[in-house]
């Protein structure tokens, strides 16, 4: 009965995994759906995010170390703080500017060529934006507070506690990203059905060239789609570094998306969080289960593996467009 | 005009390399990368002394110390490639890395250059017969397993029967190391070990959590560097584990570590080898001649924390080496070998640290050509969130030599057979 208990636990807390997950794999699903370009860049993304909210939110000024470096000054902070709502928004605009960047300074100069020459110029701006980060905002571990609740949620605990005679954990942070992550998703699901620019973004997803010919602009809709994966990567980077600090190791939550995408496709938001949710249970779940007869650590790994099973029998993924080519 | 540009271009290459008679310390440190934050502190630290000791002293013996940056983003091949880099005239190497430590031990051999790795890297290497090239003193991780339950058994009147310890560790050699030690001393003491591991770079450990809720273990030990750090410390906060029952190795206390839990890591403690904060008198001249001139590294703002002070602390020992070296060779412009030789004579007593500025800042370290490691002695500290520092809350405490002395040796005697080394006689 105990083991029921523990595994249902488990079992909850692999879904709130998997939309932290899925929060990191949006913003890859977006970008890819709407220029066919795998995102190398996305956790680079969610960190630059993170690092200029917290900069801002500390009222940090940009580039300190360098200004003071080349001129011998002693600048830090401007000595005011930033409501983190106001710092959001101004930091959703950072992220609006860098899309219009990325769209003039590299895609629009690739337009037509091979996707792999796309994904390396991605590849490219995550170590570009990553030094960028580090110049701008320093390398130190930044503490992110939002004023999202973290730690046991009491009232889940003493809930199951008085049910089952076992107080279940559930982190109030996840349970924030959960009711965020479906906020994101209704409103991105929204976005795309009932409003012009949405239409719009599903058009140049669905073929560039007629898209063209009935007078959508590519270049709007790429820098709008690069805009919202922007404020999904600020997102996601709020979640995961209000839990470790802002540093750099948040750029490597891409590698959690990656089982999530293979899994639930490349081209599907719903996709996204059901491979999340997917691999999040299936991750702890194995791990409660067999983690201890092979010495456990099993996580990373096994998100892959899982993953691969599933490319086995739907290449595409569960929800990703299946292609067919005539010959 | 050309005149002016050749004499520029050699101006600029003058400067690029060290002057021949220089001491080259090396400092092959990561500022970037997933463990950048805690690697800038450290060799923020570590060039500031040297600076200080050149601005203050002219050097050592009136060699000045050039310490040339390579930087290796805790990645094990550019570390090795730094060495190879930086290693003409170099007099010692600390790579703050163990993979990087693993790669160069047997580099070092060859040609001949003193490897220093003060609280991390190959264990065994306090075997000086064997390791001729390597110094960890003042401890290592065995040490560190020691210590830290030799302080539980203090919280428990010498009784640990029955207790049940977990190791939290980064799933790596590294992570791994005090396993064997801690089975050991379970062994004897009567505490059974749960080993937890977790993926490298451990941003998500709610596996590992929630094992440790439901095991209810009386204490924590955790063997981690980077992210994994803040995430346990967040995530032990979050099931309310008592932090003041959860023990990090040195490398899992740093301020760092800390303070984006917050409040939630009140308590918490960690095993170091160097004092912490200002309270120094070393500092007044730190900040006279380094600080205030505009000539720390990277501007100073990480003066005084727990991974500066290590930095700082490592270059204290290299530079005490260094002048027993000049004292027993004669010479000012020491060879690497006169360096080991000044290394296995190394005496920094409680005295010498005073004269130094930094009284009781680290153990006494008494190395010999059979004994690299020194004493092993290591204290904890705990952290205080309100007043966001750390607090010695005990003295330094010796290891537990007749676990850990066999152990050196088995391992020890591996790495000869491995290799086909002859000991060298120490006697």
């Amino acid at each position: 009965m105990d083991q029921l208990l523990y595994a249902s636990e488990v079992f909850i807390n692999g879904l709130m995994t998997g939309v932290m997950y899925s929060l990191v794999a949006l913003g890859f699903v977006l970008i890819y759906k709407a220029s066919g370009v795998f995102n190398y860049a996305q956790g680079v993304m969610a960190l630059f995010a993170a690092l200029t909210l917290v900069g801002i939110m500390n009222g940090q000024v940009p580039f300190a170390h360098l200004i003071n470096a080349m001129f011998g000054t002693h600048l830090d902070k401007f000595g005011w703080t930033v409501p983190a709502v106001l710092a959001i928004v101004l930091t959703a605009g950072v992220m609006v500017l860098l899309a219009i960047l990325i769209e003039k300074l590299v895609l629009k100069h690739l337009v037509g060529q091979e996707p792999i020459i796309l994904f390396m110029a991605t590849i490219g701006l995550a170590y570009f934006l990553e030094g960028l980060g580090d110049v701008m905002w320093g390398a130190d571990i930044k503490t992110l507070d939002v004023g999202l609740p973290q730690g046991i949620s009491d009232t889940v605990e003493q809930l199951t506690d008085s049910w089952f005679g076992y107080g279940f954990f559930i982190d109030r942070l996840d349970i924030w990203a959960t009711i965020i992550a479906a906020l994101l998703v209704t409103a991105l699901v929204a976005f795309a059905q009932y409003t012009k620019q949405g239409r719009a973004m599903r058009a140049v997803a669905d073929d560039h060239q007629a898209a063209l010919s009935v007078g959508i602009s590519l270049q709007f809709i790429w820098i709008m789609v690069w805009s919202i994966a922007g404020f999904v990567a600020l997102v996601a980077g709020i979640m995961w570094g209000t839990k470790s600090g802002v540093q750099f190791s948040l750029s490597l939550i891409a590698l959690k998306a990656l089982p999530v995408l293979m899994l639930g496709g490349f081209t599907s938001i719903p996709g996204a969080i059901v491979g999340g949710l997917i691999i999040g249970v299936g991750e702890k779940m194995f791990e409660f289960w067999i983690g201890p007869m092979v010495g456990g650590a099993t996580e990373n790994w096994f998100a892959y593996v899982l993953a691969l099973i599933f490319l086995v029998f739907r290449p595409q993924g569960l929800f990703g467009e299946r292609i067919i080519e005539r010959v | 005009m050309k005149l002016k540009f050749a004499s520029l271009v050699a101006g600029a290459v003058m400067a690029a390399a060290p002057a021949m008679a220089d001491l080259i310390v090396p400092n092959l440190s990561y500022r970037t990368g997933p463990y950048g934050a805690n690697g800038t502190q450290y060799a923020d630290g570590f060039n500031d002394y040297f600076t200080l000791l050149n601005e203050r002293d002219g050097g050592i013996g009136g060699e000045k110390i050039q310490v040339p940056e390579c930087e290796t983003a805790y990645n094990t091949e550019k570390g090795v490639e730094c060495y190879e880099a930086t290693k003409e005239g170099a007099l010692v190497f600390n790579p703050l890395s163990t993979g990087i430590t693993y790669q160069l031990i047997p580099k070092v051999s060859v040609d001949k250059k003193v490897l220093y790795t003060p609280g991390y890297g190959r264990t065994s290497a306090k075997d000086g017969a064997v390791f001729e090239w390597v110094f960890n003193a003042p401890a290592n991780y065995w040490d560190g397993a020691s210590v830290a339950i030799k302080y539980l058994l203090d919280q428990n009147g010498g009784d640990l029967n029955g207790k049940k310890v977990a190791l939290v560790y980064h799933n790596s050699a590294y992570g791994k190391e005090p396993i064997r030690t801690l089975q050991e001393l379970g062994k004897k003491h009567g505490f059974t070990l749960t080993e937890i591991p977790v993926e490298a770079p451990g941003q998500e450990q709610k596996s590992q959590w929630l094992q440790i809720r439901r095991d209810k273990p009386d204490y924590v030990l955790m063997w981690g560097w980077g992210v994994m750090n803040q995430v346990a410390i967040q995530e032990a906060a979050n099931i309310r584990f008592p932090m003041e029952n959860f023990i990090g190795i040195w490398w899992a206390g740093s301020e760092l570590d800390v303070l984006p839990a917050g409040d939630g890591a009140n308590g918490y403690k960690s095993l170091t080898f160097n004092g912490v904060g200002m309270d120094y008198p070393l500092y007044d001249d730190l900040k006279t001649h380094v600080i205030d001139p505009g000539k720390a590294s990277q501007g100073g703002e990480h003066v005084g924390s727990a991974v500066y002070s290590r930095g700082m602390y490592a270059a204290v020992v290299i530079a005490e080496a260094i002048r027993k070296a000049q004292e027993l060779s004669g010479t000012s412009a020491i060879s690497p070998e006169q360096l080991r030789d000044g290394f296995e004579q190394l005496d920094i007593t409680p005295e010498r640290l005073v004269e130094i500025g930094l009284p009781d800042f680290g153990p006494e370290i008494k190395l010999s050509c059979a004994n690299h490691g020194g004493s092993g002695m290591a204290r904890l500290q705990q952290w205080d969130a309100a007043a966001k520092k750390w607090n010695l809350i005990t003295e330094f405490t010796e290891p537990d030599a007749e676990v850990l002395a066999p152990l050196i040796a088995e391992d020890a005697a591996a790495y000869t057979a491995e290799n086909n080394i002859t000991p060298r006689a120490c006697d």
